[in-house]
């Protein structure tokens, strides 16, 4: 339900989403990712991109190494070692995910978008369910690993990540009220 | 001025409100002329007796039962393709019109089936094809129901009843395979006899003509219901948008 | 693709019920038929191709709803959406997956089970062709149903209602061919159209099961 919105993230740098719940960040990060069809205007390159949200397609009956290899098989890639250290997962490789915490499981959810090799990563509250020492593991890898290699990434939070990112404020962007409602619009 | 104009929900409305006592009125009149010059005024059968009279609810029904399926279809393309609501509307207001008719052919065809094989069901394959017609309509219908969001329900039914005509198609053979049947030489046959070839004896054209005007009388009737239930189903969507504006005005204010 | 059968089979085992649940569904149905229909052996034999027939389906019914729903539950189904993986491959392998837990096994169990029936001779040779060529199909238009209702909250039922007028066609062919085959007759003429329209579902339905995944995880 946003209107107007629009920014430029270039290469190697991070974009913070910020506004009250319900101002539409999911509706936008998923537009990106061509998940659902904007309304009007089009959306470029998102064969590139990566969402993700708290559901993070981890299967409680896989273990950890099997669940990244899935995902990394998928997007035709093969798990680098270093990712296990990066999201401080090296002790917990043959678990079954089911047996993980939520913030183990998270941070397993998480390190799924090292392994897919995607430039953009469109992500929506990744944190939820961190503790600090995770969200700083985090955000050190999103920092050192994607961004410093060239990747992008738009992120919508409600809490401190650290980076040194611009923040855009979607709020003023809600789109007046007979704007929205898609397709009911043709009965009015 | 192109065909797509009445594609728009004011226009349909607009347009049909007038039309549609005509309609109904022409479908009452074909229908009751239809059916007493039918019932009244023609010569019993000199085999089946009077029972061949219920040909005229019997083979106008289950004409109409097929023909709404291809009227959804051809609805559902024009929704997939063109995207207009009207017509994706126009298919979900068909589908219990042409399940009626579906009912109407398999009861006449029950009763009409006692005297003549002795039984109230075969498993005739004809008999059959529209038992499973009938579910198809069934599931279509009850997919429309269950989807929340009327464009995600308008695709889904599209695609099923694209898929489901398929279906539907190979049933028929595979019950023509299955079971050989006793229809052959009673209803729709005999139509075709009748209006195959010239050469068929004039006597026939007695039960014909009644039975063409019944037909009309039904496709009149058909057309009449789905342009009122399609009035019916755009008003339903037109409520919504009105509803979901005020709450949007009012959650902004 | 070939990724996500080995893990849809994986899961499969290791959540238990994959294999095991369907089989004893099939066991079960057969085994209550002799108590609704008496225990004539005469009766027994002539019915029992139908009866493997319609509790094959059945069976292959049971499992329909967990192929997209697992997956969409928890968020696995859009990740493979926005994947290098076109969703038609996505629904091709998740209809051999299931195949391979259900259809397999009971195409494999089905002429043991017939014992129990009391099949005559030739009839187990057939049984067990035309469930190998027929639940493939069962399978790929059970994958399009599941597609069609995955967004839904009770989509168990109307998942039935919709597929199983579907599967008029190969139950059709399925056991006329069996039927056909134990009498003797010319079985092979029903065995081919089932070949056919299974050739069709397997080349043709991934599409539309593709279509109705788009508009669901809109």
């Amino acid at each position: 339900m946003l209107e107007g919105v629009s920014f430029d993230v270039a290469a190697g740098s991070a974009l913070i989403l910020r506004g009250p719940n319900g101002v539409g960040k999911t509706t936008l990060l998923r537009t990106l990712a061509e998940l659902q069809p904007a309304l009007a205007g089009t959306v470029e390159g998102a064969e590139d991109a990566a969402y993700a949200s708290h559901a993070d397609g981890i299967k409680a009956q896989l273990t950890v190494t099997e669940n990244l290899a899935f995902w990394a098989e998928v997007h035709g890639a093969a798990v680098p070692d270093a990712v296990f250290a990066s999201f401080d997962l090296d002790s917990l490789r043959d678990r079954m995910a089911g047996t993980l915490s939520a913030g183990q499981k998270r941070r397993l959810g998480l390190a799924r978008l090292g392994v897919i090799g995607r430039k953009v990563l469109l992500l929506d509250e990744p944190t939820v369910s961190l503790d600090a020492f995770s969200v700083k593991l985090f955000a050190d890898w999103l920092e050192a690993e994607h961004l410093g290699q060239g990747g992008l990434a738009v992120i919508a939070t409600h809490i401190d990540l650290g980076l040194d990112a611009p923040e855009m404020d979607l709020t003023p962007y809600r789109a007046a009220p007979d704007a929205g409602g898609g397709s009911d619009e043709a009965f009015l | 001025m192109s065909i797509w104009e009445y594609a728009n929900p004011k226009k349909f409305i607009t347009t049909t409100t007038p039309i549609i006592p005509w309609i109904f009125g022409a479908a009452g009149l074909c229908i009751a002329v239809g059916l007493f010059w039918g019932f009244f005024l023609t010569p019993d059968d000199f085999r089946q007796g009077s029972t061949v009279k219920i040909i005229y609810l019997h083979v106008p029904a289950a004409m109409m039962a097929i023909s709404a399926w291809l009227m959804m279809l051809v609805a559902s393309l024009i929704w997939l393709i063109r995207r207009h609501h009207v017509s994706a509307l126009a298919a979900r207001a068909a589908a219990p019109v042409g399940m009626v008719f579906t009912l109407i052919g398999l009861w006449t065809g029950a009763v009409w089936g006692q005297p003549m094989w002795g039984t109230w069901w075969a498993w005739d394959p004809r008999l059959t094809s529209f038992l499973i017609l009938f579910l198809f309509y069934l599931g279509y219908m009850a997919l429309w129901e269950a989807v929340e969001d009327p464009d995600s329900a308008a695709d889904l039914t599209s695609v099923l009843c694209m898929v489901g005509s398929v279906f539907a198609l190979l049933s028929r053979y595979a019950n023509h395979f299955w079971n050989q049947g006793l229809h052959q030489g009673s209803s729709i046959a005999r139509v075709e006899a009748v209006t195959g070839a010239d050469t068929q004896e004039r006597v026939s054209n007695v039960f014909f003509y009644p039975l063409l005007v019944c037909i009309v009388g039904f496709v009149l009737l058909f057309v009449a219901l789905v342009f009122l239930r399609t009035q019916t189903e755009i008003r339903v969507r037109r409520t919504r948008a009105l509803v979901a504006r005020a709450r949007r005005e009012a959650g902004h204010a | 693709m070939k990724a996500l059968l080995i893990r849809d089979l994986r899961l499969a085992v290791r959540a238990g019920g994959g294999f095991g649940l369907g089989l004893a569904f099939f066991l079960i149905v057969v085994v209550l038929v002799p108590f609704g229909v008496g225990p004539e052996r005469e009766v027994l034999s002539r019915i029992a191709p139908g009866i493997l027939w319609v509790a094959a389906l059945l069976a292959a019914l049971l499992s329909l709803d967990r192929i997209f729903a697992l997956d969409f539950e928890d968020g696995a189904l859009p990740l493979l959406a926005t994947s290098p993986l076109p969703l038609e491959g996505i629904a091709l392998a998740k209809a051999l997956a299931h195949w391979i837990t259900t259809g397999l096994p009971l195409a494999v169990v089905a002429p043991v089970l017939g014992i129990l029936l009391n099949m005559e001779g030739p009839t187990y040779g057939w049984m067990l062709v035309t469930l190998l060529v027929g639940t493939p199909a069962l399978s790929m238009i059970g994958t399009f149903g599941a597609a069609l209702t995955v967004g839904l909250r009770r989509g168990g039922l109307l998942l039935s209602l919709l597929v199983l007028p579907l599967y008029v066609p190969t139950l059709i062919f399925g056991a006329e061919a069996v039927r056909r085959g134990a009498e003797g007759l010319d079985g092979v003429t029903p065995l081919l159209l089932q070949g056919g329209i299974t050739a069709g579902c397997v080349a043709l339905l991934p599409f539309a099961t593709a279509a109705a995944l788009r508009v669901n995880l809109r």
